[in-house]
């Protein structure tokens, strides 16, 4: 692979809860246009590291640049306007609205939110409409989040992160407990996506997923990372094993 | 319906209320018993942009209503202050001058507790607020200027700005007021900060994920909220010419303004509207002909009832109604 432009660099970031260090000097690079698979034992710092890098935490130490400019001290909703999106582990739907008002809200606050950019309400509309399309969810547009299934919640999950414009996406289990058709589902819409340049941080338990879609594989344990390179290779390294695995 | 549509239809409104009760009724304890339901709306509809809207439940309506109130009795004594202690004479401060100042005050306020309190989430923000009442009542209770526990007497002037008695005045104030509330609350309402408030009270991680700056959107409606409170509470001490700690920063004030909107409906700003004239009415009506005592069991036997059967209101009723005949 070519040299790609970077486009986060975090340097020796630390997030400990009180006693417990969470994440303990994580280094990672990610290029545009990356499909990166984050994974890692349960409770080995995967989602604090979402949570971190996207303002949900603060980091105490260490330092993120999102192309070129430092992220410490922002919290959330800035670093979304900035391009860093994110779909919760638990699907967060709006309840009380329409799936359709539910990609309003990014679109309303993040995409309108950016300088050069103001979407009249037609625009919006219809951005919302090709999305909702994108993830087969069109024909429910007026209903309300609790019509849907598991795998629909999901994929509205994913298409509200999708709605803020982002150009670097951390997926935090979006397919968690779906089945392997629904799995294939959303992995289309991750690779399409990508192909539109968005760039990808997948975290996943399910292998088989991640190391189809991956280019690139991480991976933390218990607050460290252990490895970082090409999928095959990654899993292959013994600290890897033994992680997974045991002695 | 467009925004400056309805504000005119809220004008007109309240303007026909105000001629044709002028013309119609005679009778001056109408307006004072007008007064007092006109003022649950005010204080209802400020109320939900905080708790409807936002999903913050706010048990200190008292304080901000309160404060709105004690601003106009400190104003209503500057005059006489400024003349004894630095010989200087300016005339009497109008109401509806006094009404704005208690909007900054309490607008001030309501940032205020919003910035200190807003971190806070569910039961505890409420609570919260039910200790800032007290907090606030004690400083009140210990500001010898307004009269501290013992309460401050306020004359009621002879003559109304607009003709017809002073309770005629303040009851027109009262509507003017009415039509203010609801009609911010509505625009909110269809806004792109009412979609962000929204957004707030279903999810706030979600909210900020999307963007919305919750933290700020939720101080711009504490101190709407606040504002508000404030402004219904100013024309309080001419209306009851007695003022005093225990009955303004009363917690009946808090109770109704949370039991309103929710018996109401407090998802649009027409429940507020409704659970006030139907609870405020009841209210006033048990006080004349059964006993002053019984409004608050009315209340509590009411909310009850609706968190039970209908936890979205009279509103709720009526959309799911409609829902089921259309299917």
């Amino acid at each position: 692979m070519a040299e790609a432009e970077t486009l986060l660099d975090v340097k020796g970031l630390s997030k400990r809860f009180g006693g417990f260090v969470a994440l303990d000097g994580i280094d990672l690079s990610i290029a545009k246009g990356e499909r990166l698979g984050l994974i890692g034992p349960n409770g080995s710092g995967k989602s604090t590291l979402v949570n971190c890098l996207t303002g949900t935490l603060q980091n105490e130490t260490g330092t993120i640049l999102f192309q070129g400019k430092t992220l410490n001290g922002l919290i959330a909703h800035e670093r979304t306007r900035m391009g860093l999106a994110r779909s919760f582990q638990l699907p967060k739907p709006f309840h009380s609205m329409s799936l359709i008002d539910n990609l309003r809200v990014p679109m309303l606050y993040t995409v309108n939110a950016r300088p050069q950019h103001h979407l009249t309400d037609a625009t919006i509309a219809e951005r919302c409409e090709r999305l909702l399309r994108d993830v087969n969810l069109a024909d429910k547009a007026r209903r309300r989040p609790r019509d849907l299934t598991q795998v629909e919640m999901r994929k509205l999950e994913l298409a509200r992160a999708v709605a803020t414009e982002p150009t670097l996406l951390f997926a935090d289990e979006a397919m968690a407990g779906l089945s392997h058709s629904e799995v294939e589902e959303i992995l289309a819409v991750l690779f399409r996506l990508n192909e539109e340049g968005l760039t990808i941080v997948l975290i996943e338990h399910i292998m088989s997923a991640v190391m189809s879609f991956s280019t690139r594989l991480v991976v933390l344990v218990a607050g460290h990372k252990i490895a970082d390179g090409p999928p095959q290779e990654a899993i292959r390294n013994p600290e890897v094993e033994r992680a997974y695995l045991g002695e | 319906m467009r925004a400056p549509i309805f504000w005119l239809i809220a004008v007109v409104v309240g303007a026909a209320f105000v001629v044709a009760s002028r013309i119609l009724i005679a009778n001056e304890y109408f307006y004072f018993a007008g007064y007092v339901v006109l003022e649950y709306i005010v204080l209802s509809t400020a109320w939900n942009i905080l708790g409807g809207y936002t999903g913050y439940t706010n048990f200190g309506t008292g304080a901000f209503f309160a404060s709105g109130a004690y601003s106009s009795a400190v104003l209503h004594k500057l005059p006489t202050l400024l003349h004894s202690s630095f010989g200087w004479t300016i005339p009497g401060i109008p109401l509806p001058v006094m009404i704005l100042v208690a909007g900054i005050v309490s607008g001030a306020m309501g940032f205020g507790t919003g910035y200190l309190t807003l971190r806070l989430r569910g039961v505890f923000f409420a609570i919260a607020t039910l200790a800032f009442t007290i907090v606030v009542q004690t400083l009140i209770v210990n500001w010898d200027f307004v009269g501290g526990s013992r309460g401050i007497y306020i004359i009621r002037p002879a003559l109304s700005p607009l003709g017809g008695g002073y309770i005629q005045y303040l009851f027109t104030l009262m509507v003017i007021l009415v039509v203010i509330s609801v009609g911010i609350a509505r625009a909110i309402e269809h806004s792109r900060f009412g979609i962000g408030l929204a957004s707030i009270r279903d999810d706030e991680l979600a909210a900020e994920a999307s963007g919305v700056p919750t933290l700020r959107l939720k101080l711009v409606a504490t101190t709407l909220s606040g504002a508000l409170m404030g402004m219904a509470g100013a024309p309080l001490p001419y209306y009851v010419t007695y003022l005093d700690p225990t009955s303004s920063f009363n917690l009946s004030y808090a109770v109704n303004s949370v039991a309103m909107p929710v018996i109401g409906g407090m998802t649009s700003w027409i429940g507020p509207v409704i659970g006030s004239i139907l609870l405020g009415t009841i209210q006033q009506l048990a006080t004349v002909t059964i006993s002053s005592a019984l409004n608050l069991l009315i209340v509590g036997v009411l909310l009850i009832l609706f968190v039970i059967i209908a936890p979205n209101g009279i509103v709720g009723l009526v959309q799911s109604w409609r829902r089921k005949r259309e299917a």
